[in-house]
């Protein structure tokens, strides 16, 4: 890169880190309950304050994980619209819970249920995908799609079987809260998701090459089928985590890398840190919105990605249309 | 002079069937080596095989003096690079990102790029035509264009040699010539060698010092232009009748092929 161009991308990169800062800050201090930011400092408020860290926490490691995986997917697939959730563990999770719930194994256990759904999900897909010791992508996404209507099936069916107090519980875990009971848990899916992001970093020359194509990325010297199957285990890991922690978000693994790749280019060095941050300030401002605009209720945080993503993403996609 | 890459005996191909049977040749530097046959006689297959994307089934394939199985495949690509037939991107980088992609073999994992990697990757811009678009992104080029900024990446690896799989299939005259003249003079110039795959017969008759006619995984035939460009060899391999004269210009082997109403017409 140019020297201008460097300049640039490091204005731009300072800008998006300081309107997460002000973001992090906002959602210290915004809450149902109306404390200034003085009064939430006082040993009494200290259960408040902890709540709201850990939200912001969980809204920043979701938002990170979630759109980083989808940047791995997408180069990996070689399509900027695959998202982390294509290839099952949405549905493995969902499945996992919603048995969880069903069986009355209590709360306690629902993310230990639905990581264990989501891994199940993705060895399954990965198996059906494999052809000796090659996985073709197309095979993964097919797999990846049937298993998820099968699993999403067998859950309906078990949710219709259930009580109504049950399949609400379900239904609101499934839309994802950043509410986190377990500091325990946030703390291990936090360290997992972080490592896991610096592993894709570790890769980002890689998915460079390797989004051009399997081939291509084999004639630059990259063992493609190596790094797919490292590429995929952990975004697989990643999206596992996420969901145990805070349910089905949508919609951020594939807007936010959207238009970071249009704000700093497909170049993944420069894309995955950019990503990261922007990522951050969406979830932390969609977890505010969804515990404030309709207080003391408070909206699944899945719906307002999805609200909010969802006509980026029309537009996005209109634009490109016009472009080609 | 000792071969850059040596086949001996090759046979290999995807699970289960054999593509490639018992292929031997050599390719010394500064060869122009042209591979030609009809559709599925194992062309591209023999260049997957030759540049690792395969694992023959038997048979050796000795690169600068060692066999290309014992050498890792990151340092074997800095020193072979390879031009597929089109390259589709669906990702907004532009043409120097693309280019600058060619030093990953040569760059360990994280490190950033030196001034000789640039330096080289200005150089194959230079050699391509493509500075001027190196802003551009790639997905809004022209497949002339497209296909002359993944010669520049292939060339910024600095390859000793150069594998190209139907370059020109989707290039118009203007853009087949160009790119070939291109190719032309990285060989005569710069010492590069270069094999081939082509399908157009009278582009390989052209550009080609040496050509190997595949017939269903083996080789029917190799030697100069002259000698392999025979209709004999031609419509035993391709089925079809054809008339071979000498080009005016250049007076190397044209083929001219024949349709089934004036074949006709000349029976009668």
């Amino acid at each position: 890169m140019l020297p201008l161009q460097i300049y640039k991308m490091k204005t731009k990169i300072i800008f998006l880190f300081s309107i997460l800062l002000v973001v992090i800050f906002w959602g210290i201090v915004n809450g149902p309950s109306n404390l200034s930011f003085q009064q939430l400092l006082l040993p009494q408020n200290h259960d408040i304050l902890w709540l709201r860290l850990s939200r912001v926490s969980a809204a920043i490691i979701l938002g990170v994980g979630l759109s980083i995986s989808g940047i791995a997917l997408q180069a990996i697939l070689r399509n900027p619209l695959a998202e982390p959730y294509l290839l099952g563990t949405s549905s493995g999770a969902g499945l996992g819970a919603v048995i969880a719930l069903i069986t009355g194994m209590g709360t306690i256990y629902l993310p230990l249920a639905a990581f264990i759904g989501a891994i199940f999900t993705v060895v399954l897909v990965y198996n059906l995908a494999r052809q000796q010791n090659k996985v073709p992508v197309q095979a993964l996404v097919l797999s990846g799609v049937i298993v998820s209507i099968a699993f999403s099936a067998i859950m309906v069916f078990l949710i219709s079987l259930s009580s109504n107090e049950a399949l609400h519980g379900a239904m609101w875990w499934l839309w994802g809260s950043t509410q986190v009971y377990d500091a325990r848990l946030l703390a291990v899916v936090g360290i997992t998701v972080f490592l896991s992001v610096l592993v894709i970093y570790f890769f980002a020359q890689d998915l460079n090459a390797i989004s051009i194509g399997e081939e291509e990325a084999m004639h630059l010297g990259i063992n493609s089928e190596a790094l797919k199957k490292i590429l995929f285990f952990i975004t697989s890991l990643i999206t596992a985590c996420a969901v145990s922690l805070c349910g089905i978000i949508g919609f951020v693994g594939l807007v936010i890398p959207h238009i970071m790749r249009r704000v700093v280019g497909p170049n993944h060095k420069v894309l995955i840190p950019a990503t990261c941050i922007m990522a951050s300030i969406f979830m932390i401002a969609c977890d505010i919105i969804s515990r404030t605009m309709f207080s003391p209720l408070e909206i699944p945080i899945g719906v307002i990605t999805a609200v909010i993503g969802a006509p980026i993403f029309i537009i996005l996609l209109k634009k490109k249309q016009r472009i080609t | 002079m000792d071969a850059l890459i040596k086949i001996n005996d090759l046979s290999g191909g995807y699970t289960g069937d054999l593509v490639v049977k018992e292929v031997s040749f050599s390719v010394k530097p500064g060869d122009f080596l042209g591979i030609i046959g009809p559709n599925g006689s194992g062309k591209s297959t023999l260049l997957k095989l030759m540049s690792k994307v395969l694992t023959p089934k038997c048979g050796s394939i000795v690169f600068d003096g060692r066999s290309i199985a014992d050498i890792s495949l990151k340092s074997f690509c800095q020193k072979v690079s390879f031009v597929p037939q089109d390259t589709m991107i669906n990702f907004s980088f532009t043409v120097e990102e693309i280019v600058l992609m060619g030093r990953i073999p040569h760059l360990g994992r994280m490190q950033m790029e030196t001034k000789k990697d640039h330096a080289a990757v200005i150089q194959a811009m230079t050699l391509t035509d493509t500075l001027a678009i190196k802003d551009r992104p790639i997905d809004e080029l022209s497949a002339g264009e497209r296909q002359r900024v993944v010669v520049a990446r292939a060339l910024a690896q600095e390859p000793a040699l150069l594998f190209l799989d139907e370059p020109t299939s989707h290039l118009d005259i203007g853009h087949q010539v160009q790119l070939l003249d291109l190719l032309k003079k990285l060989n005569r110039k710069n010492g590069l060698a270069i094999v081939m795959v082509v399908h157009e017969l009278n582009l390989a008759a052209e550009y080609c010092d040496r050509l190997i006619l595949l017939n269903k995984g083996r080789i029917f035939r190799q030697g100069s232009v002259a000698e392999v460009l025979t209709y004999q060899n031609i419509e035993t391999v391709y089925k079809t009748t054809v008339v071979v004269k000498d080009n005016p210009i250049s007076s190397k082997p044209y083929v001219i092929l024949v349709s089934e109403e004036d074949k006709a017409c000349r029976q009668n």
